[in-house]
């Protein structure tokens, strides 16, 4: 069936602020669906209370409404506008619920909207944990032994019945959130209780766990005439037990023969064609049993989620840009593959590469948390990397966890002994898949960690030993001795150079073993992501590396075509991306790359980007003119650099992770578009930027830095308590502390040095309760433009990304804003920036101190520009790159009222995590709340509460 | 990786020279290149008779990972000649399975290479066409492989279905069934035969050059045509008694080499396809219900759209939506049809198995009237 022509107005529903379980991958695909129905001509109205999504920009959508997920916000939308039709499959749970909310209030009736892309019944019988099961049975799909127990005592009764272990499932949740396994009788009460309260509808399943069984997810598309394909099938690392967006998982499935895949694939579409109505992408997920190759269902999910997100990124198949089209009528053999663009959408993508995801999370920010892993889901973020064996794809997936891991490896941090080891893997952690990789360094078998692992597939391990087989030969050698062939084979097993040079020790270098591979010409190649490995020829620039082309010394005839990026004549421009996702650097700077790379496009530029963050827009295939889905490590950048030689790059737009970068960058000749590595090195360096501050005569606190404990201690008494205690060049505040005394200095430096060695200490002294405020600017070199003015509402002392901000200052005089403006533009001409800085205030009896200066794009520059109705983005970057100056632009500045950037946090993922806000930043999202004056009922709470989780 | 560190080249008839890493047997292999895109299913790729004379680019990047066993096999052997592959792995951890993909390569004398660029190998046969190729493990002289690569014959033209069809008579399934099925066998697959004793129907499968008089006095209510290699165009006995068979007005079912046949039978010419279709994600759109199916293909010939278009006795019922390719015909006025992808998949999507259900029912119906 083609295009259903009475829809003219479609209303997407976004999934609202970043939380653990639901963060920037529905920025993701609620883009790709704006931008998919717009093609279409069809006109999008879109409602989001994020500031940090690319989809609430004006470009994305005919009308954004920047408002609370609330039915309220959803009427208002409704009698402001004429629609159609709601999409609610692209928000995920957040617009789910919320589409139920309002069916149940009789909006969508009462102003004649469809629901697109699915129904209500469809969404209750996947949703709902038991009809789900009873739908189950009904279809002679096995499923586990389960009941569903809407009471405390109900949930006793049958845990008695099933017997231990089990799994706790609450209805209606969100990344598993209030679920867990119960291992014995003990547990099950405090389970039940967390269970029955995490439920909207207070109802449980309790369930058989089928714990060591393996864990598959297909990624389905089904169009209104039943015709479903499999886009991605996902294998889990980690077998049943863990989360899946917490498990590791590699795309293709890489123990599953194609009986199992299709056993799996028929009981899908089984699934998907009797859903009822729906048109669009689902998921749904299996349990394996090893021995006897049965399977269960485990889950359905009726709409775009993480995982599809993942398996666009995997196999180059927009499954959001697809589903959008299906939900307005059209079938899936009517739409053409995007990716070659001359073959058909209703196809199954065949990767001749294998991905694999890690996730990233954040459990130093959660103290007293739970580091286990199991049914909800823990991680902050996660990295995706492409490699042509599963090893390379591993070792590549962990340099870009930015975690300091150079590899799969902990090398020398390790001080395990193997019976730890062994005892240690039995719990599935963070850092699991680290010690599984020194268990097979310690020599233990492939056969005892599977075992210890509850199920870990031997052929997983049986690869990961293989690496260790590896690494033994190179710490045979020095670069001298090291064979070709052999430094062959580790790069081809994903070792990176200074992975190589570390297991060698004997003080060889990273650059050492590089300047070694490439004289003997064991370079980089780009393959493409093509949909259907390399059968057809496509057009569509995703790239990942490999080293796929013959060594010099290798026979060698005939023309293959080794590497498939071929460099342009054109200048062009590499934006160096962020990184996972993680508290403190997370949506907002991709939402500034993208706009980075539309800016250089603008400008006549070849745009490039960089990243390895499946979830991001930015490395969405058609948002840059070449995308590289590769780790932001320096050995990648490096030879990236090396191959396109760009004009510049530039890396004020992917947070700390690409400011990390710049000095070597710079080291190497290549410009770095806007502030001078050595003027960023001054906002960055304490000392330097103090002495700055003090010859501009600006006053900031006192401080010192310190490499000892009574080095510390003394400089604390000099600055006076109480003060701030710091290890520098670090993210978000990490392991900041708000000290009083001596002896809690040398608490905090003591734990300091453990955990970083050898870090320089810094200490301020702490302006106690003052007031803090902070501003975002754009310098050209000749003009300065104040982007906006936040005031916070909680006093100094709360991390400024956990802070309440209002733009513009509501509380503090016009002489001290005009004060902070002066000091800011001060501060730009002497750093003499190109592009952004956000300054840090803290404003105490009417002096204004500076805090600090952030050479870059920073968490708030998306929230102004959402909150002015200005492309500020765009704008910096092309004074960036040099191509405007300031005045080319006009800034009209659209706000009525007031704007507050709201953080939001996760702490319910965390039972018996406080929540106590300091120093260090928390929150995992935030909102933007619209305000028309002060005397707003929600603005007045917020600044009644204003001390009351401030902690140190 | 393979614990198997010993040498391996691989020459191209065009020049091309890849070296890797030995697997499976040493010695030294040839045969016409060409590359499947599944990602599941090697052993039934691997014994599938459609494949004889070739060599098989796997394109997923690693095989083997799930062992071999005894049940996921398509004929009584491995078919192709050699196997190329990015990583070929030893190690295997399915729990049914009872061996490994090289002790099963040893076994079966199928020299193969890994550890070389197969997407940049798949490339080059997408854009230089289907060609001949070497695999050695144990010569790396290359003037004398060269030498020997000349010695192969190439694929258009050779016949090769009677080098895999069965010497003797057999049969499957319940001799007291009501539907009685004589296969002509090209290189049938044996979950062909499957798919048709599922439906309650006895078959007699036939050797390829069996006279029609023997396969009549078997007295069948429909004829399948099966699968298999080489090119249709020189298996002129097997059209010419084809034609006898629709003479005959019986029900009659081609898959791929049977697809061909069945074309040609009506006079409509095939042709060797530039690199053929070989995979398990191939979208094909069933013209007479408007509905869509994800199918598995193996073929290096096709049959040509000009030809069938001018055609009065046939008409198109499937056609491939990536490349608008032929991927079904019905005989006008008759109960026969055939399909150029394998419905039987094994490896490869369930789909399209209801082609089955349409060829017993049209047995059914046949008797009926």
């Amino acid at each position: 069936m083609p295009k259903d022509t009475s829809i003219k107005t479609v209303l997407i529903i976004g999934s609202g602020p970043i939380v653990i379980g639901q963060a920037c991958e529905f920025d993701y695909s609620g883009t790709q669906a704006a931008r998919s129905l717009r093609e279409e001509g069809i006109k999008v109205i879109l409602v989001n209370s994020n500031p940090a999504t690319i989809m609430t920009d004006p470009m994305m959508a005919d009308r954004v409404y920047l408002l609370p997920l609330t039915a309220e916000s959803i009427e208002q939308i409704l009698q402001e506008n004429d629609i159609d039709a709601v999409l609610p499959t692209m928000g995920g749970q957040t617009a789910l619920n919320l589409c139920k909310e309002a069916e149940e209030l009789g909006l969508w009736k009462e102003y004649n909207v469809r629901l697109i892309g699915v129904d209500i019944k469809a969404i209750d019988k996947a949703e709902d944990r038991e009809l789900f099961r009873q739908w189950m049975i009904a279809l002679g799909i096995q499923v586990a032994t389960a009941k569903t127990a809407n009471s405390f005592l109900e949930g006793k009764e049958f845990a008695q019945e099933i017997g231990f272990p089990l799994v706790i499932r609450p209805s209606f949740t969100l990344g598993g959130t209030g679920g867990g396994f119960v291992h014995d009788k003990d547990e099950l009460d405090e389970a039940l209780n967390r269970g029955l309260q995490a439920s909207p509808i207070h109802e449980v399943l309790v369930e058989k766990a089928v714990l060591g069984w393996k864990e598959f997810e297909l990624e389905l598309l089904r169009d209104s005439a039943n015709n479903v394909c499999i886009i991605c099938t996902v294998e889990n690392f980690d077998p049943m037990g863990v989360h899946t967006g917490d498990s590791i998982t590699v795309a293709p499935s890489m123990t599953l023969s194609d009986t199992g895949m299709q056993l799996m694939r028929n009981t899908a579409i089984r699934m998907m064609r009797d859903l009822g109505n729906f048109a669009g992408g689902c998921n749904v997920q299996f349990a394996m049993n090893p021995e006897t190759e049965e399977i269960i269902a485990i889950e359905i999910n009726p709409r775009v989620s993480r995982s599809s997100a993942l398996a666009s990124k995997a196999t180059g198949y927009p499954i959001a840009k697809i589903a959008a089209k299906l939900a307005i009528g059209y079938n899936l053999d009517e739409l053409e593959n995007q990716i070659t663009k001359t073959t058909s959408a209703y196809f199954e993508p065949a990767l001749d590469y294998v991905i694999v995801k890690i996730p990233r999370w954040n459990f130093d920010k959660f103290k007293g948390a739970n580091d286990t892993l199991g049914l909800q889901m823990k991680s902050v973020g996660e990295v995706m990397a492409i490699g042509r064996s599963f090893n390379e794809a591993i070792q590549k997936a962990c340099q870009s966890l930015e975690n300091n891991a150079i590899g799969l490896g902990y090398y020398g941090k390790s001080l395990m002994r193997a019976e730890e080891l062994l005892e240690y893997i039995k719990t599935p952690k963070w850092d699991r898949i680290f010690r599984i990789k020194d268990a097979l360094m310690a020599g233990i078998s492939v056969g005892t960690i599977s075992k210890a692992t509850n199920g870990i597939d031997r052929w997983f391990l049986s690869e990961i030993q293989k690496l260790c087989v590896l690494e033994k030969k190179i710490a045979e050698h020095t670069l001298a001795t090291l064979p070709a062939e052999l430094l062959r084979d580790a790069k081809t097993n994903g070792f990176s150079d200074a992975q190589i040079a570390e297991i060698m020790g004997h003080g060889n270098t990273e650059d050492a073993v590089y300047a070694r591979r490439k004289e003997l010409g064991i370079d980089r190649v780009y393959k493409m992501v093509d949909t259907c490995s390399a059968e057809f020829e496509a057009k569509t620039p995703y790239f990942y590396s490999t080293f796929d082309a013959p060594a010099r010394s290798e026979l060698n005839a005939g023309d293959l075509v080794h590497n498939e990026s071929t460099v342009s004549d054109k200048k062009k421009i590499i934006v160096l991306g962020s990184g996972p996702n993680r508290i403190g650097q997370g949506i907002e700077f991709d939402y500034c790359c993208v706009h980075g790379l539309l800016a250089i496009k603008e400008a006549g530029y070849e745009a490039i980007m960089m990243n390895c963050n499946p979830e991001t827009v930015s490395t969405d295939f058609d948002m840059a003119d070449k995308l590289y889905f590769e780790p932001v490590f320096w050995e990648h950048v490096r030879e990236l650099i090396e191959f396109e030689k760009p004009a510049g790059v530039i890396v004020q737009l992917g947070g700390q992770t690409a400011l990390k970068l710049a000095e070597k960058i710079k080291e190497m000749g290549v410009q770095i578009m806007g502030t001078s590595f050595d003027n960023m090195d001054i906002a960055e360096d304490r000392g330097r930027f103090s002495d700055m501050l003090k010859e501009l005569k600006i006053p900031y606190p006192e401080y010192g830095s310190a490499w000892t404990v009574d080095e510390a201690v003394q400089i604390a008494n000099r600055v006076g308590y109480p003060v701030l205690v710091r290890p520098s060049y670090v993210l978000g505040g990490q392991r900041m502390r708000i000290v009083l005394n001596d002896d809690e200095v040398e608490r905090a430096v003591v734990s300091l040095l453990k955990h970083i060695p050898g870090n320089k200490i810094l200490i301020d002294h702490f302006l106690d309760r003052c007031q803090e405020a902070e501003v975002d600017a754009i310098y050209d070199g000749e003009n300065f433009h104040v982007m906006g003015v936040m005031e916070h509402i909680e006093p100094a002392g709360i991390h400024s990304g956990d802070s309440n901000a209002v733009l513009p200052a509501f509380n503090l005089s016009p002489m001290e804003v005009t004060t902070m403006e002066h000091y800011s533009e001060k501060i730009a001409k002497a750093l003499d920036i190109r592009g952004l800085i956000n300054i840090q205030f803290a404003i105490k009896d009417g002096t204004v101190y500076v805090i600090e200066a952030n050479p870059r794009a920073s968490r708030t520059t998306p929230f102004i520009a959402k909150a002015y109705q200005i492309p500020y983005l765009n704008v910096a970057t092309k004074v960036m790159i040099g191509a405007n100056k300031l005045t080319d632009f006009k800034f009209e500045k659209k706000l009525k009222g007031y704007a507050i950037k709201e953080p939001v946090f996760s702490f319910n993922k965390f039972p018996g995590v406080n929540k106590e806000l300091g120093p260090e930043m928390k929150s995992t999202g935030e909102a933007i709340r619209f305000i028309k004056d002060l005397k707003d009922p929600y603005f007045r709470q917020l600044y009644k509460d204003r001390s009351m989780f401030l902690s140190k | 990786m393979s614990d198997n560190q010993s040498p391996a080249i691989l020459l191209l008839e065009d020049g091309a020279i890849c070296t890797g890493k030995a697997f499976g047997a040493i010695g030294t292999t040839t045969g016409e290149i060409c590359f499947n895109t599944g990602m599941t299913g090697y052993q039934e790729v691997f014994t599938d008779p459609s494949y004889y004379g070739q060599i098989v680019i796997m394109n997923a990047v690693h095989v083997g990972n799930y062992g071999v066993i005894d049940e996921d096999v398509e004929s009584d052997s491995v078919k192709i000649l050699g196997v190329i592959a990015k990583n070929l792995n030893e190690n295997y951890s399915r729990k049914r399975a009872i061996g490994s993909l090289d002790a099963y390569l040893k076994k079966n004398n199928i020299v193969s290479i890994h550890d070389v660029d197969t997407r940049a190998l798949v490339a080059h046969v997408r854009t230089k066409g289907a060609m001949n190729c070497i695999i050695s493990s144990e010569i790396f002289d290359v003037e004398e492989l060269k030498k020997r690569l000349a010695a192969v014959p190439s694929m258009d033209g050779l016949e090769l279905a009677s080098k895999v069809s069965t010497q003797e008579v057999y049969e499957s399934g319940d001799p007291q069934a009501g539907i009685r099925i004589a296969v002509m066998d090209y290189g049938i697959k044996r979950n062909i035969l499957r798919c048709m004793t599922d439906r309650g129907a006895y078959v007699k499968v036939f050797p390829a050059k069996t006279p029609l008089e023997a396969v009549k006095a078997f007295n069948p209510d429909g004829y399948f045509i099966s699968n298999g290699p080489g090119d249709p165009a020189a298996m002129d006995y097997a059209v010419h008694q084809l034609k006898q068979i629709l003479d005959e007005g019986k029900p009659m079912f081609g898959i791929c080499l049977g697809h061909q046949l069945l074309a040609l039978a009506n006079g409509i010419a095939t042709f060797k396809m530039h690199h053929g279709h070989r995979g398990l994600n191939h979208p094909v759109k069933n013209l007479i219900t408007g509905r869509s199916e994800i199918t598995t293909q193996n073929h290096g010939f096709g049959v040509d759209p000009d030809s069938i278009k001018k055609s009065e006795l046939v008409e198109i019922t499937h056609v491939n939506l990536n490349d608008q390719s032929i991927e079904g015909i019905r005989i006008k006025g008759k109960p026969a049809f055939s399909v150029q992808y394998h419905p039987e998949s094994t490896p490869g999507p369930y789909d399209s198995r209801y082609l089955f259900d349409e060829f017993i029912n049209l047995i059914k119906q046949s008797k009926n009237n």
